[in-house]
């Protein structure tokens, strides 16, 4: 066990691109973690693995031990987190598991939008920030603008920040003994009841689930009967160790350590990420602060594309789910599509990354359907509702009002682009809560519908602002407005697949957007194509996709047979792409491209 | 007969349904037209007499597997078939009548470059057997042709027609529309001029770019400008059948027009899927032997050709196609022509009909007409004719 005053525990801050993969890997080479004939880039390895995980957001940890030049061993902790806003909640968890930050900026490029945007998640954390310039070693390196940026647009002073080239291995001795002396050592009572934040967990196939844990007080050893305090759960456990990267068993893991716990968990479902594990006789008798269970937030429907394969899709969705306790997910049947699932998921990246490790990791081709919030409908006989798919919209007859769900988002952007992030904000029915200015950027606190938000406002934030805006949310709670099913007449057929949710006073503009992209979408036939948006049976918007005027080749003699029948089998297989309804072939990528709104 | 017991006569004897004809490709070219994806060669010096005795050895291997078939027409394709030496032609057919049995009225077409050269020989080729020739004149103004890369001006092709027309009975010509720059009225005069001249049978194709062409590399790169897009091509489809109708002359295929008696034979041969034997280069065939039907093909490159048929393997894919693949080719290749396809005949192939519903909504929206019997395309369904083929045979 190691006393307190020689752990210090820390993150790496950083824009996608600032070298943090490599400072860390340099950091784990200095100190010989792992030795030079392992070392072949091997926690870059495993980042890799990380970023395929981004999913379930989990943490990557390594245990370092250096002897500083003062000739003090030291155990430096190492948490690396993604951060992306819908696991904005797992990535504050892991920040509070540590005291410390590096912060991580490109010397050639300068302070970016997502260095904010991970740097505030640190302040708020209460987090020592120790600034590193990477990239001196390129000539395009100027370390006094970015140390006037970091001092002006963060506001924290730069005067320390470490000079590294991270390529070279220059100024990496010099961030370890800054680690040491200007981070914070942890805090904790060895004597006290334990306390441990749980801080991540994932499925092992060998191990079962594997829980990273910091320990705020108290030991925890080999053996124990633990007990999660928010679920109640009660375990022994198997194992406990630490991470150099890979898994090392210890014999106890005492106050300010982090390091990992196995105890027979079948699913990472039965472990909340921020709950506190306690010993189940003398345990402590109050949690850690701040514990949210993680709830669904966007909701989608996934079908096959061949409908032969929604068993695999079926065994695809339970496997992947044993790992993400995140997601939820139930069986749906939709008359366009057939059989698929509904899911939860805690946002839109988490849905793209989950529909993605599907169709690459299992083999399965998609059709998305449009995402939709959870709407609360109020019934005239007062019972409520939750309404995760449009296409389950009861008759209005029996509906009082509907309720959405609201959020409060802060958004930071370089004043040139204030304009442009006002007006995305106020097309999206958002209402203006708070607007400052830190240096030469703004803050703005806005109240929007997470429905306008959810599906392409961070694409389009990102496109107004050439990705210098940073954006976090929080949920806010449920407020009524004039909600109406919209739907999507095709050849005067219903599809129900493009139905959504939608502001009455937004109708007509979302219903002309979706005619129109819809018109782009579906390749022309040999008939003439009414496209409509429809509230209950009223037309609210209308297109027509004219008919196919010429697909005829010219010349097809003796020589031209087999060719011409390889073709048409080519099509065939080309069709599979496609869902039929009615006599109108829609490609299935229609599904999520009519609902993009280009504002 | 094997096993004729076993199988339906009627699948066995498909072919019988629109006769046997034979193909015989001619690779070279005096000049590689840019638009053209044709099996063609460019080479200084040509062995007549060992062109001639490499056709007559492949006539030999084929007609040992095909014996007892009555030929009903005979087609040089290329290439540019009217640079063999009459000498050439007149071997291959003398070779021919004595493998097998001609039909009454047999029909023997030659595919002639409308030249001054080519034009001295017509003579040479009628004397030799062939009975219609069919000429690439592509375009009726100077400027067009050279575009189109044809080393004959209009007036050379006016000539070399007016010998032609002296020499055979029939004669048909090839213009090629929706060219770079060619307005809808431009064609419309051009097209009228073209059926002043016209005896009996017309292709007018609109042009396509092919990729692996000259044209299609320039169009990859933008910078082949001014092609009609779709709905002016469209136009000047529809154009075209209707100024050639009021002239009498029928859209018997969806580019060929005819007097009517005056149609392709040969080609009526691909269309109405019978049997057709292909020799030369990169010829194709459809063969059936025994009851079972070949795809088959012949080296494509000229010398490899040459030197394979010495060892009698010339033709190097010989695929047995399915009943149900069989079905899909006879509805591709028919539904081209005018007269339609056979629903029995159809069903014979494939085992089954065709999906009842989706023949009831291409006639509602006009593709085609159907009875008991035939399955036609209409004018509309014509200019989209892939279209309707794909629904029917993906339905």
């Amino acid at each position: 066990m190691t006393p307190l005053s020689h752990i210090r525990n820390f993150s790496i801050v950083a824009h996608i691109d600032h070298g943090k993969s490599t400072l860390a890997d340099r950091l784990i080479q200095e100190t010989n973690t792992v030795s030079a004939r392992d070392m072949k880039e091997q926690l870059l390895d495993a980042m890799d693995i990380e970023r395929e995980r981004g999913i379930t957001i989990k943490a990557n940890t390594v245990r370092i031990d250096y002897t500083a030049d003062n000739g003090e061993h030291y155990v430096l902790n190492l948490i690396d987190t993604p951060g992306h806003v819908d696991f904005a909640y797992e990535v504050s968890r892991s920040m509070r598991a540590v005291e410390g930050s590096l912060l991580v900026v490109d010397s050639t490029q300068g302070v970016e939008a997502q260095t904010l945007a991970n740097v505030y998640q640190a302040i708020d954390a209460d987090h020592e920030l120790v600034p590193v310039f990477n990239k001196i070693d390129l000539p395009a390196s100027d370390i006094d603008r970015v140390a006037e940026q970091v001092e002006d647009v963060i506001g924290i002073d730069a005067s320390g920040a470490i000079p590294v080239s991270a390529k070279t291995g220059q100024g990496i001795h010099e961030v370890l003994e800054a680690i040491v002396h200007h981070l914070p050592a942890p805090k904790g009572d060895r004597d006290a009841p334990l306390k441990a934040m749980l801080v991540d967990s994932w499925y092992d196939a060998y191990l079962g689930v594997i829980v990273l844990v910091r320990i705020i007080d108290g030991v925890l050893k080999k053996g124990d009967q633990i007990k999660m305090m928010q679920t109640g759960a009660r375990y022994g456990v198997d194992r406990i160790g630490v991470f150099r990267p890979a898994m090392q068993p210890v014999d106890e893991l005492g106050p300010g350590e982090i390091g990992f716990l196995t105890a027979s968990i079948k699913q990472v479902r039965d472990t909340k990420v921020g709950d506190t594990i306690t010993h189940e006789k003398k345990g402590a008798d109050k949690p850690l602060p701040g514990f949210k269970p993680s709830v669904p937030v966007v909701f989608c429907g996934l079908f096959p594309v061949d409908s032969a394969e929604f068993e695999d899709l079926r065994d695809a969705i339970e496997k992947l789910a044993l790992n993400d306790a995140s997601f939820s997910f139930e069986m749906e049947t939709s008359a366009a599509l057939g059989f698929g699932f509904r899911c939860g998921f805690l946002g839109l990246l988490h849905l793209e990354v989950i529909r993605d490790r599907i169709e690459r990791e299992y083999d399965i081709e998609l059709i998305t359907t449009a995402p939709s919030v959870v709407y609360h409908i109020y019934m005239k006989d007062g019972t409520m509702r939750e309404l995760h798919n449009p296409a389950d919209m009861p008759d209005l007859t029996h509906v009082d009002h509907l309720e959405e769900p609201r959020i409060k988002a802060t958004i930071l952007v370089p004043d040139e682009y204030l304009g442009d992030v006002l007006k995305l904000c106020q097309d999206r029915r958002g209402i203006q809560l708070d607007l400052t200015y830190a240096g030469s950027r703004a803050m703005v606190v806005y109240d929007l519908p997470l429905n306008e938000v959810v599906f392409d406002f961070y694409d389009r934030l990102k496109s107004v602002t050439k990705g210098y805006a940073s954006f976090d949310y929080q949920m806010t709670g449920y407020r009524q407005d004039n909600l109406v099913k919209m739907q999507i007449l095709v050849n005067d057929e219903p599809v129900d697949a493009l139905s959504i949710m939608v502001h009455r006073d937004r109708a007509e503009t979302r219903g002309r957007a979706m005619c129109e992209k819809l018109k782009d979408l579906i390749p022309r036939h040999m008939f003439k194509i009414p496209i409509q948006a429809a509230i209950g049976g009223k037309v609210i918007a209308r297109e027509t996709l004219s008919a196919l005027r010429k697909d005829v080749t010219a010349k097809c003699y003796g020589g031209d047979a087999t060719r011409k029948r390889k073709l048409l089998d080519k099509q065939k297989a080309g069709k599979k792409k496609m869902r039929q309804f009615g006599k109108v072939d829609i490609p299935q990528e229609a599904f999520i491209s009519a609902l993009k709104m280009d504002d | 007969m094997r096993s004729a017991n076993l199988s339906p006569v009627v699948l066995t004897d498909d072919w019988k349904n629109a006769g046997f004809g034979l193909y015989i490709h001619w690779p070279f070219c005096q000049a590689k037209c840019p638009y053209c994806d044709f099996n063609s060669h460019v080479v200084a010096h040509i062995d007549q007499k060992a062109w001639a005795r490499a056709y007559v050895a492949e006539l030999d291997r084929v007609a040992a597997e095909l014996p007892g078939r009555t030929l009903n027409t005979i087609f040089f394709g290329g290439g540019t078939p009217s640079l063999m030496h009459p000498d050439t032609v007149a071997a291959v057919l003398d070779h021919v009548r004595k493998l097998w049995p001609m039909a009454n009225d047999p029909e023997i077409t030659l595919e002639a470059n409308p030249g001054s050269v080519e034009a001295g020989k017509f003579r040479g080729f009628r004397d030799a057997g062939v009975n219609r020739i069919s000429m690439g004149i592509q375009a009726l103004n100077d400027r067009d042709l050279k575009r189109l890369g044809r080393i004959h001006s209009v007036a050379e092709a006016m000539a070399a027609f007016d010998i032609a027309r002296d020499c055979f009975d029939r004669v048909s010509f090839d213009l090629i529309y929706a060219r770079q720059d060619q307005t809808v009225s431009a064609w419309e005069d051009e097209l009228k001029q073209a059926l002043t001249l016209a005896i009996d049978h017309l292709s007018l194709y609109q042009l396509t770019i092919e990729d692996g062409t000259a044209f299609g590399d320039r169009y990859q790169v933008g910078k082949l400008r001014g092609l009609p897009d779709d709905d002016a091509a469209a136009d000047m489809y529809a154009l075209t059948q209707d100024i050639c109708a009021d002239a009498g002359f029928l859209n018997y295929e969806v580019s060929n027009h005819a007097r009517p008696g005056s149609e392709s034979r040969h080609n009526l041969i691909y269309w109405r899927y019978g049997d057709y034997a292909g020799i030369g280069p990169g010829a194709h065939g459809r063969v059936t032997i025994d009851g079972q039907r070949y795809a088959t093909e012949c080296l494509r490159a000229p010398g490899a050709w040459l030197s394979a048929v010495e060892t009698g393997r010339a033709e190097h894919i010989r695929d047995a196609i399915s009943h149900e693949e069989q079905a899909q080719e006879y509805l591709l290749m028919g539904l081209r022509i005018r007269e339609g396809i056979d629903r029995a005949r159809y069903e014979a192939l494939a085992g089954h009909p065709l999906d009842q519903a989706t023949l009831d909504h291409l006639t509602d929206i006009g593709m085609i007409r159907a009875n008991r019997k035939k399955i036609i395309v209409s004018d509309q369904g014509f200019m989209v004719l892939n279209s309707v083929i794909a629904a029917l045979a993906n339905a």
